[in-house]
């Protein structure tokens, strides 16, 4: 007796604090990179969105990749609605079916009435994909330290010249790239060349030179840190957070655009989602003119779209000017690097088994 | 009146409804059983449900990997009998294999879509992935034969023999591929069991790393924990008990916040390397890199894991009554000999407890390499989760935790054969 009291009151107790958790659940799960990142789309995107629609939006953290997607598709349970991903995952997700696909004729037109399929850059819309904004993986050092600073992508392999740890991403992609422009390889080439195993052989050989110096990061909020630190003397960054250190911190920080690798950030709709119909509603809403404008007001990225340049002006509370901080900038591309996602969805697997084996030796 | 007495007590004693006393017990301690059984069943079920499916579908996706055959199910029974020696297959299996393609482009179903062909593919043959994207864009457009020429004229890799074989190969279910990767081998193109390129040679390596690190921390576990154990078990109970809060104390506390101290303790800019320096020890230019490194990942594991050390020992200790060292002493043995004859035998037991747990938490462990371990600190699960987290090779992280596990229990027997599990006492 005592016991089917217990159980029935357990019960009870169960079924209140899930139907809690059930009622706290938001109407539409937004995952993206965290920091300052999306503390620009927060601005850019959900705010507005929840102001207009009354939306009760989450947003939730991680740190790239397609693992959790995958495992929520596979699971048939998808918590999360919309996600911003690395062009190179939102291929391999689209091509193995994790993804929903995106109609682009529904994607609003730009504000001087461009249909959307023109308005976008060439190359930001995809089957299951729309990009944002284009990044870029650059290096900084802190100008405070260093008076005169290092110029090219050769100075940041020059221990010789600037000595002092380095920090990079851990991982084979944008490294390998670096290594060759800093070997000599012209920005075109870099993918050509990384094609050969002799190329292959000859930027792991050029990041060797460094090997016992380098400062391994994983998350884009760690690298301003380690600057801040002085945990290294120069690393590899997300430009945005760079940026952000600098504009919105005060951070001494200078950015070096020679060689660097820009890239895509596109939202996608992982199949299944739970808030379907809301995802692609805020998909639209947020890749608006207006709302990518808006976006780089707050975050040294480069909308996606033609129309949304001549919006961008000045950082949110700064007189700062946006448009010499994109990645997109004439002078910035003037070495660059557009990395290449269809070479690292073939090549990922075996180029990190190869990095992970030379990290540990 | 003898016979009938005899013959009475042969007869079976009976209960009061008649049954035979003897199957009324039977079947009451069968009852009691069943009613003792019934207790363990949700204890039971969450462990298959938990522990046993889980481990269970893991050591069943290091083998069995479908893809070849979800995605292109009649190109895998087509090309099963073929054979390979006589160069790329005939026209009516790659007419299938065309077909299946255009069909794959098609589906968006998980798991049935020209990526994950694609994906298992490139597993084999490094850099593939395109090709398959690319044909099976264009494979609809092929309408009539010769198909191998219109797969040639897309892409001259088609005509390659040994692609055709590591086709027939990675359409059948079942594989050792994956086992073969996780122990640094590979099919070469022939088909033949190779070991992998130097440089890309890995998971052993790190496998050894793993045990040999596991050891050292156990070692150094053992070194620090069995005198604090002693000093714990012999102290007055007030003391001893203040001591015990100090050992239990990091034990309750989350295992992010004690690893984070040691980073916040022995990184560059930390706690020891700033105290070095003020005190003039070192210069500020050569600050010890004392983490990111294996020097990290064993400090902080040691320190994690010596609870599971100091308890069981300190548990056996404590029934060891102070008498018996007294008693060999009053009879002329030295402290050595006392120790070495009567003490350390009988403390044996939560040795041999205390080491297998630290053995077997340090080998699986996860976390603390990956915050502190930087670039040469990782450990085996390290790269398994990294497979699972991140490249998304599912079945190769699968075969690794399943070497992992079979090295666990290969060390488990070696031990029972060693100690003997009887003899463990962990409290």
């Amino acid at each position: 007796m005592k016991l089917t009291k217990l159980l029935a009151s357990t019960a009870v107790g169960a079924a209140i604090a899930l139907g809690s958790v059930a009622a706290q659940a938001a109407d539409l799960t937004i995952v993206s990179w965290g920091g300052a990142y999306t503390k620009s789309q927060v601005e850019a995107y959900h705010k507005p969105y929840i102001a207009k629609t009354g939306t009760n939006v989450r947003s939730e953290d991680y740190n790239g990749g397609i693992a959790e997607i995958k495992a929520q598709v596979e699971a048939g349970n998808v918590t999360w609605d919309i996600v911003d991903v690395e062009l190179s995952d939102a291929v391999r997700a689209c091509d193995e079916g994790l993804l929903e696909t995106i109609d682009h004729s529904t994607l609003p037109a730009g504000a001087d009435g461009t249909p959307a399929t023109e308005d976008f850059l060439e190359g930001t819309l995809y089957d299951c994909a729309v990009a944002n904004i284009v990044w870029s993986t650059i290096f900084a050092y802190d100008g405070s330290k260093i008076a005169d600073g290092p110029k090219t992508m050769g100075d940041f392999f020059d221990l010789a010249k600037f000595p002092g740890k380095r920090g990079l991403r851990k991982g084979a992609k944008v490294n390998l790239e670096f290594a060759l422009i800093a070997d000599g390889v012209a920005a075109a080439d870099v993918y050509d060349v990384l094609s050969t195993p002799e190329g292959v052989d000859r930027a792991f050989a050029k990041l060797a030179t460094i090997k016992s110096e380098v400062v391994w990061w994983e998350a884009g909020a760690q690298p301003p840190q380690m600057l801040a630190d002085g945990e290294v003397t120069m690393t590899t960054a997300y430009n945005g957070r760079i940026f952000n250190a600098v504009a919105g911190e005060g951070k001494p920080f200078e950015i070096v655009w020679d060689g660097q690798i820009w890239d895509l950030d596109l939202w996608v709709i992982p199949k299944g989602a739970n808030n379907k119909d809301t995802a692609f509603d805020f998909l639209k809403f947020s890749t608006a003119t207006e709302q990518l404008a808006a976006q780089a007001s707050y975050i040294s990225y480069g909308p996606a779209r033609k129309s949304s340049s001549p919006l961008v002006g000045k950082y949110h509370n700064k007189d700062i000017d946006m448009g010499p901080q994109m990645p997109t900038n004439p002078t910035n591309l003037a070495n660059a690097v557009q990395s290449n996602f269809e070479f690292w969805a073939d090549n990922a697997d075996q180029l990190n088994e190869r990095f992970n084996a030379w990290l540990a030796k | 009146m003898t016979d009938a007495t005899i013959s009475n007590a042969d007869a079976p004693l009976l209960a009061a409804d008649g049954t035979p006393l003897k199957e009324k017990l039977a079947l009451t301690t069968r009852r009691m059983k069943m009613r003792a059984f019934l207790l363990t069943v949700p204890l039971v079920l969450f462990l298959i449900l938990s522990f046993v499916l889980p481990i269970g579908q893991m050591l069943y996706r290091s083998f069995h990997n479908p893809a070849g055959s979800n995605v292109m199910p009649n190109f895998a029974k087509a090309i099963k009998g073929w054979d390979a020696e006589q160069g790329t297959p005939g026209d009516d299996i790659i007419k299938i294999f065309v077909t299946d393609m255009a069909a794959a482009r098609k589906n968006r179903e998980v798991g049935k879509t020209i990526g994950n062909l694609a994906t298992r593919v490139n597993y084999e043959i490094p850099g593939s992935r395109s090709l398959f994207t690319k044909t099976a864009r264009r494979a609809g457009k092929i309408t009539e034969g010769p198909y191998f020429d219109a797969l040639v004229k897309i892409d001259k890799r088609w005509d390659n023999p040994n692609l055709w074989r590591t086709l027939q190969r990675v359409t059948e279910d079942y594989t050792l591929s994956f086992y073969l990767a996780a122990t640094d081998r590979k099919y070469d193109e022939t088909g033949s069991i190779v070991l992998a390129d130097e440089l890309y040679r890995i998971y052993l390596p790190i496998l050894w790393k793993t045990i040999w690190m596991s050891a050292l921390i156990t070692a150094l576990c053992f070194i620090i924990a069995y005198p604090v154990s002693y000093l714990l078990s012999t102290l007055p109970l007030r003391t001893s008990n203040l001591l015990m809060i100090l050992v239990l104390l990091p034990f309750w506390t989350s295992l992010l916040v004690r690893t984070s101290a040691w980073i916040a303790m022995l990184q560059k800019s930390g706690i020891i390397n700033n105290v070095l320096v003020y005190l003039q020890i070192i210069a500020d230019e050569s600050r010890i890199q004392m983490i990111y490194n294996i020097t990290g990942t064993v400090i902080a594991m040691v320190h994690i894991l010596l609870p599971f050390m100091i308890l069981p020992l300190y548990s056996v200790m404590k029934t060891i009554p102070p008498s018996f060292m007294r008693a060999a002493r009053s009879m002329g043995a030295s402290n050595t000999y006392a120790f070495t004859k009567v003490y350390f035998p009988q403390t044996i037991p939560g040795i041999a407890a205390g080491t297998l747990l630290v053995f077997i938490l340090a080998i699986g462990y996860y976390i603390t390499p990956a915050l502190v371990g930087g670039s040469d600190g990782l450990l085996i699960s390290n790269l398994i989760a990294d497979h699972i987290k991140k490249t998304l090779n599912w079945s190769l992280g699968a075969a690794l935790g399943t070497i992992l596990l079979v090295v666990v229990m290969v060390f488990y027997w070696i031990y029972n054969k060693l100690v003997g599990v009887d003899n463990l006492k962990f409290g």
